[in-house]
């Protein structure tokens, strides 16, 4: 049963740590961009979110190509997180993402727990943002180049530092190159997120045997696609198991069935990248098998799945 | 399985029958080379920005697989213009001759090994070529689009590449595609795949 109480209608729609989606289908950060590609391809009209493409406070470059090499059912890509900036952000794609549609989520990188911060107050204020996803697998420069999101002290101080110039409903996004994940999600609720995201990509590389050195520019790129999935799946699961808050699932989602596994598994929503790629059509083929899905099962809204398959909830 | 990037061969507005060239090379080229008439495939497109318009007089060369989209252009003019059509090897030459049979284009073929047409690589054949030409238009393996750069740069001819690069979204959202310019990364499935060859930095 709905915590809101039974809404007469079968509905798509769920509320995201205070983000009302139409739909708990969102575009991923990164593969969609900023969304103006696909808006021309598909349309918007099936997505209930989109997370742009991580936003720093500086244009970032990105890395040498070849930035992508197909690999056993998925990818690996090492964009390096190129964007033209917060002012750019604001200025050049802001504008016409407005009123789009769906809600509209930014991702946020940074190499300092100043530079996090300072895209949070940038775009603190700003019309049409309705959420911010706390990208923390980028590098921690002062800390030596480790991940923010290796360490619970380092992911405190990151989302403490955003939480702080932001009221947004803030989701932090989680790699999963640790050992224990649930340790990295409490930190994070602890230090003030609203929601939880998941996967990031899994570290991984590729070798040309032609040429005899690795295939990226960057030589180690992240793993994307269904091939991720079973990992990306437990990692949701045990997450759900350690935090209060609503968790976003994503990693390898092709298929209404796959949707499915993440909100028994315990999220609230899932995003799609790779499986864009795929099928660039691939969120309206996720709602109506969802639909078809709640209508055999008797469902109305998907809160009643939620983590069904983890047994009874603990709190 | 990602999408596959191809040029256009042949396109016919009045039939709708769209023609691709394409060399086995691996998994997705095997799937496609082993479908049958009655099998579904997506297609998106055309994508992406091609060659403009040759002036008379122009050069074209294809380097191997590169053959495809020279072909499509040759077909959009009747101006004269030559296709310098280079493999490394006889075995090499996948396009049926019938196909270049077109009003205004003279063709020199050329091997590596000089087991075909002229001996020499795309950048000897196009050296020995490039005085007077209009423009030059290319599309083959990076290194042959170097040397085609350096050349046409020397004997100040505008020349216009065709690039490949690794894809994933093949619309310009995933940035995944880039190649160095002198204005920063551009996306090769959106910006091009055909740039101006003075603004393309290949190594
Ligand atoms: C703009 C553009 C136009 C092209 N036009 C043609 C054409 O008309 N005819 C033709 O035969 N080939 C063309 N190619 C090359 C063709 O895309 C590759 O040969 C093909 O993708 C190989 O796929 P595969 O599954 O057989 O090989 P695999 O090696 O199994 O492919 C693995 C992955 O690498 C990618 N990949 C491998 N080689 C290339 C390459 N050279 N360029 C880009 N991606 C690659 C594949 O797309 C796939 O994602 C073009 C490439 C580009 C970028
Ligand atoms: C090309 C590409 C670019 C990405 N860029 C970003 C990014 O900018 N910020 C981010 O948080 N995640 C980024 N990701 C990770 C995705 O958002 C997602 O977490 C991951 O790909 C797993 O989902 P998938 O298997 O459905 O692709 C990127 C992924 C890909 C494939
Ligand atoms: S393949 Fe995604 S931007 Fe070119």
């Amino acid at each position: 049963m709905s915590e809101q109480g039974q809404p007469l209608e079968v509905s798509l729609a769920v509320d995201l740590c205070g983000i009302k989606l139409d739909n708990p289908i969102l575009a991923a950060s990164g593969p969609f961009g900023y969304g103006h590609e696909y808006r021309e391809l598909t349309g918007f009209k099936d997505l209930g979110g989109i997370i742009v493409k991580g936003v720093s406070l500086e244009p970032w470059e990105g890395n040498p190509p070849p930035r992508v090499a197909e690999t056993a059912s998925g990818m690996l890509n090492a964009v390096g997180l190129q964007n033209p900036g917060l002012k750019s952000f604001l200025e050049d794609h802001l504008p016409s993402l407005r009123g789009a549609g769906p809600r509209l989520l930014v991702n946020l990188v940074g190499c300092t727990v100043e530079e996090y911060a300072g895209v949070a107050a940038g775009l603190e204020g700003a019309e049409g943002i309705d959420g911010l996803e706390l990208n923390i697998s980028c590098p921690n420069v002062k800390a030596g180049g480790i991940a923010f999101g290796t360490d619970p002290q380092a992911t405190g101080r990151v989302v403490s530092a955003v939480r702080q110039e932001t009221k947004l409903p803030l989701l932090v996004k989680l790699s999963p190159n640790v050992t224990d994940i649930g340790a990295i999600a409490r930190a994070a609720e602890e230090a003030g997120a609203d929601g939880i995201s998941l996967i990031n990509t899994i570290s991984g590389m590729i070798i040309d045997t032609a040429q005899k050195k690795p295939l990226l520019g960057n030589a180690f790129g992240g793993l994307s696609g269904p091939a991720i999935m079973p990992v990306a799946l437990k990692m949701v699961w045990q997450v759900a198991e350690a935090v209060k808050i609503p968790v976003l699932g994503m990693g390898g989602i092709v298929s209404a069935g796959d949707t499915l596994q993440f909100i028994m598994a315990g999220a609230r929503a899932v995003a799609l990248g790779t499986g864009l790629f795929y099928e660039p059509d691939l969120p309206s083929q996720l709602k109506a098998g969802l639909l078809e899905y709640m209508d055999k099962e008797g469902l109305r809204t998907l809160s009643e799945i939620e983590g069904v398959a983890r047994g009874p909830k603990k709190f | 399985m990602l999408p596959r990037p191809f040029s256009i061969y042949k396109a016919d507005p009045l039939t709708g029958e769209l023609v691709l060239l394409i060399e086995i090379k691996g998994r997705g080229t095997a799937l496609l080379a082993g479908s049958s008439p009655a099998d579904k495939i997506e297609l998106l497109g055309p994508l992406g920005s091609g060659f403009p318009t040759p002036p008379a007089g122009s050069l074209l060369v294809a380097g191997g697989a590169g053959i495809a989209p020279l072909v499509f252009l040759a077909s959009s003019t009747e101006v004269p213009q030559t296709l310098l059509y280079c493999a490394r090897t006889a075995g090499l030459f996948a396009c049926p001759r019938r196909d270049l049979d077109m009003p205004g284009l003279s063709i020199v073929e050329a091997t590596d090994d000089g087991s075909r047409g002229e001996k020499g690589t795309a950048a000897a054949v196009l050296s020995r070529r490039i005085e007077g030409a209009g423009a030059v238009f290319a599309c083959g393996p990076r290194p042959m689009l170097a040397a085609v750069k350096e050349i046409c740069r020397q004997a100040g001819v505008k020349a216009w590449l065709s690039l490949e690069e690794r894809m994933a979204c093949g619309i310009g959202a995933c940035v995944g595609c880039v190649v160095a310019t002198t204005g920063g990364y551009k996306r090769v499935c959106r910006d091009g795949p055909v740039f101006p060859a003075e603004e393309v930095i290949l190594k």
